[in-house]
């Protein structure tokens, strides 16, 4: 018994490439002097997993195709500890989690995948994998696999593995595993083998390194002279809250009760900015507010609404039926808020010339907002609501629109003219 | 501008209290793919998290996070129902591995893609199933932003000390929606701690503790070996078929969620003298429910309110609740009483109402008038 393995058995069929694998492994591991405890082993799906019970490593046993991920997940976790990181994998495993070794690779994590492909599903059949050679004949494909399996080699070492090579899965391995597990950065192994149960019963007469030669995935190795996976952060925050602007009372001026508005235009217009602006100058007035956006998901175009509630007291509940007031600055706006607006008994819309109202109880505002630039028209819609409405007050919403950055990019004063006009 | 502190006025947003809460109770790696409406949970945590790392997919996302927590971590990820299917296998095997970890399931519009900036209620039913065999693990969902902070925090600590991926389950409107508030309601947060193996015996992975609760050790550490496995598993964390040890280890899974939900049960109930209709809802409905409520009481009439922040498994108290209740209505943003189905099973009894809508928020005039019906 060596300190790798744990049991002199494995539990393999015979003849079985796994076997030959774990084998040289552990012998690989031993050559380093590695510490057991210095290794994690992880497995998924598929024969070569049940080799966990066998080891003495500490072992981790995830689900099909995902050992890469998860043993990813570690690596990064382990980051700049001297861990070994063995992931053991499948043909069917690499193919359903093929995504997961090119990216292991693009980052060049520090691991190494061990892929013992024998060419087919051998734990649940015999069925053809994304590997099996052109040819090779499988449980499903009894005249031999029409396509072409995947050049894993080539695909993980232009994703930028530090190490990649293919060997043929008879003899001593433990070179080229030990070459790989002292690789810094990502590395993988394909270890080409033949299932005992399907792949020789199916194939008869035909020997490995024929196979091998037939595919044209012929034995090599491959390098990507790369600095190993760091850890790169951005700059952070020990408090997110500390972010926040405090919002100072300047004077207590809420309305007798809470007032719903809804400000509807075309995405891109800047209409949640000034929706923004006018909840700050709400806050600065002494009242509580909610800002509840809405918008498709294309970020800049179709609608942009924004729906607003300035309260004297705590809003409860921050959803819109029919609003008190509707800010309207464009078409699209229009479109979003048409229902509301036709609902509306009382209250009051502040719209667009341009634009065609439905038949509402509401009293009507229109003006031309749209000519302060459509950047600036929800904004000049909102001053104008403010100046006829004292929902908030005009010079509040001036004082607040001048200490923030939509300060620079709006003509305020020619929109206080135009209001006052 | 004059930043704030913790006792002034602001306007914010739910992603950005939740983010903070979670990191306060001892989330430190957060492991994201975009989707809306999650989006502000992935921003503010690239600042916030110790660890952050972009995801190539959701399937990843939840890998990369169960590797992490084997390590040590506690991490979180912030999703919405499409991303959130991908990762179910993955959450199962974090279930089965006991790794802690938060995954945040922000609801909007289904079903598939539906409409991704548009608001729901409508994942319960899949959170209900989504563990094989029928388990369940812990689903916590706050309403308003003190609850948010206080059930994102619980969340974060639930996973830890039970090792266990949560689910704090949230909506489009209380995550994107911005409000004033006044820091000075946001409770305290303590740090979350992960039961550790202190023992002088090898380590067994899964070996049953006096709670049901395996202490842990990482992986790679020198002490011991640790063995993790997603499959049907011994105490020691190898594979078995259906032994008895392995087949116990299982039902112990079982029991765990509900056999420590004295320890996360969180729920609000304003109970009125007399009254016999009780109203319940949860997370972004619950504000709705209130103030319907609020306006039933105005008018003079009786009525109680539950809003159930653990919302699976099902604490028994709240069958201690509604069973004084003649008359019961469930509101819920979706059109088919997941909820209600929930705690009253599919064939409704004749005392329990629902109310419920799709594509928009449920208001407080739609609660008040099943109530009065």
């Amino acid at each position: 018994m060596n300190t790798i393995l744990k049991k002199a058995v494995l539990p393999y069929c015979k003849g079985c490439g796994h076997d030959l694998v774990a084998r040289n492994t552990a012998a690989a591991l031993e050559q380093m002097g590695t510490d057991p405890l210095d290794v994690i082993v992880v497995t998924d799906i598929g024969c070569h997993g049940i080799i966990d019970g066998c080891l003495n490593t500490h072992t981790v046993h995830g689900l099909h195709g995902r050992s890469v991920a998860i043993g990813a997940g570690m690596a990064m976790g382990l980051d700049g500890q001297a861990k070994k990181i063995i992931v053991f994998i499948g043909d069917g495993g690499s193919t359903i989690g093929l995504q997961h070794i090119l990216e292991a690779a693009r980052l060049n994590l520090d691991m190494t995948v061990v892929v013992h492909n024998n060419m087919l599903y051998g734990m649940t059949g015999g069925q053809t994998s994304g590997l099996t050679p052109c040819g090779f004949r499988t449980t499903t494909s009894s005249e031999g696999n029409p396509w072409t399996g995947y050049d894993l080699c080539a695909l993980a070492h232009t994703s930028g593995a530090a190490l990649t090579s293919r060997v043929t899965g008879m003899g001593q391995i433990s070179g080229q595993l030990r070459e790989a597990f002292e690789t810094p950065g990502f590395s993988l192994v394909e270890v080409i083998e033949i299932c005992p149960s399907y792949g020789v019963r199916l194939n008869p007469g035909k020997k490995l390194r024929q196979i091998i030669e037939e595919s044209g995935r012929l034995p090599g190795r491959w390098v990507n002279n790369r600095e190993p996976f760091l850890i790169k952060q951005g700059e952070k925050t020990g408090n997110l809250l500390e972010e926040l602007e405090a919002i100072k009372v300047d004077h207590k001026s809420p309305p007798g009760k809470p007032v719903s508005i809804v400000v509807s235009g075309s995405a891109g217009e800047g209409i949640q900015l000034a929706a923004g602006i006018m909840a700050t100058a709400a806050v600065r007035s002494g009242c509580h507010v909610t800002q509840k956006g809405s918008y498709p998901v294309t970020v800049g175009v179709g609608f942009s609404t924004a729906e607003v509630i300035i309260s004297p007291r705590p809003v409860i509940f921050h959803g819109i039926d029919i609003p008190d007031v509707v800010v309207v600055t464009s078409g699209d706006g229009l479109a979003h808020c048409k229902r509301r607006i036709k609902a509306m008994k009382r209250g009051t819309v502040f719209a667009d010339t341009s634009l065609e109202l439905p038949e509402t109880g509401a009293a009507v505002v229109r003006q031309d907002f749209r000519s302060a630039g459509i950047r600036s028209a929800c904004l000049f819609a909102l001053f104008r609501m403010s100046a006829d409405t004292g929902i908030i007050s005009l010079g509040t919403l001036h004082r607040t629109v001048l200490e923030s950055r939509l300060s620079p990019k709006v003509p305020v004063d020619k929109i206080m003219e135009m209001v006052k006009g | 501008m004059q930043k704030a502190t913790e006792k002034q006025t602001v306007i914010v947003d739910g992603s950005r209290l939740v983010t903070e809460a979670m990191a306060r109770a001892g989330a430190d790696a957060f492991i994201g793919y975009p989707i809306t409406p999650a989006n502000l949970l992935y921003q503010y945590s690239g600042r916030r998290m110790p660890l952050f790392l972009p995801a190539p997919d959701e399937i990843t996302a939840l890998q990369w996070m169960s590797g992490l927590a084997a390590t040590g971590k506690i991490p979180v990820t912030a999703t919405s129902f499409p991303g959130f299917a991908l990762m179910i296998e993955s959450i199962n095997m974090a279930y089965m591995m006991e790794l802690p970890m938060v995954i945040v399931l922000v609801q909007r519009l289904g079903p598939a893609t539906g409409t991704a900036t548009c608001g729901a209620q409508g994942d319960l039913g899949l959170l209900r199933g989504m563990i094989s065999g029928g388990y369940q693990l812990p689903v916590l969902c706050g309403d308003g932003f003190e609850g948010s902070w206080r059930l994102s925090s619980l969340a974060v600590q639930i996973a830890a000390r039970l090792r266990t991926p949560v689910v704090y389950l949230t909506s489009k409107e209380e995550m994107m929606t911005r409000k004033s508030f006044n820091l000075a309601l946001l409770d305290d947060i303590s740090a979350a701690e992960v039961p550790m193996y202190t023992g002088k015996d090898p380590y067994r992975s899964y070996d049953k503790a006096g709670k049901g609760v395996p202490p842990f050790l990482p992986v790679g550490n020198n002490r011991w070996q640790v063995r993790l496995n997603a499959s049907t598993h011994d105490r020691d964390g190898i594979l078995q078929h259906s032994t008895r040890e392995a087949l116990d280890n299982t039902m112990r899974l079982q029991d765990k969620a509900p056999g420590h939900i004295d320890q996360f049960t969180r729920y609000e109930y304003d109970r009125e003298e007399g009254a016999s209709t009780l109203v319940i809802s949860y997370g972004i409905t619950a504000g709705a429910a209130r103030e319907a409520v609020y306006n039933i009481r105005e008018s003079g009439k009786k009525v109680s309110l539950l809003v159930p922040g653990t919302i699976l498994p099902v604490p028994p108290g709240y069958y201690d609740i509604t069973d004084r209740y003649e008359r019961v209505v469930v509101a819920e943003e979706n059109t088919v009483g997941q909820l209600a189905g929930i705690l009253f099973g599919g064939r409704l009894p004749g005392k329990v109402h629902t109310v419920g809508a799709a594509g928009r928020m449920i208001v407080s005039d739609e609660i008040k008038r099943e109530v009065l019906i």
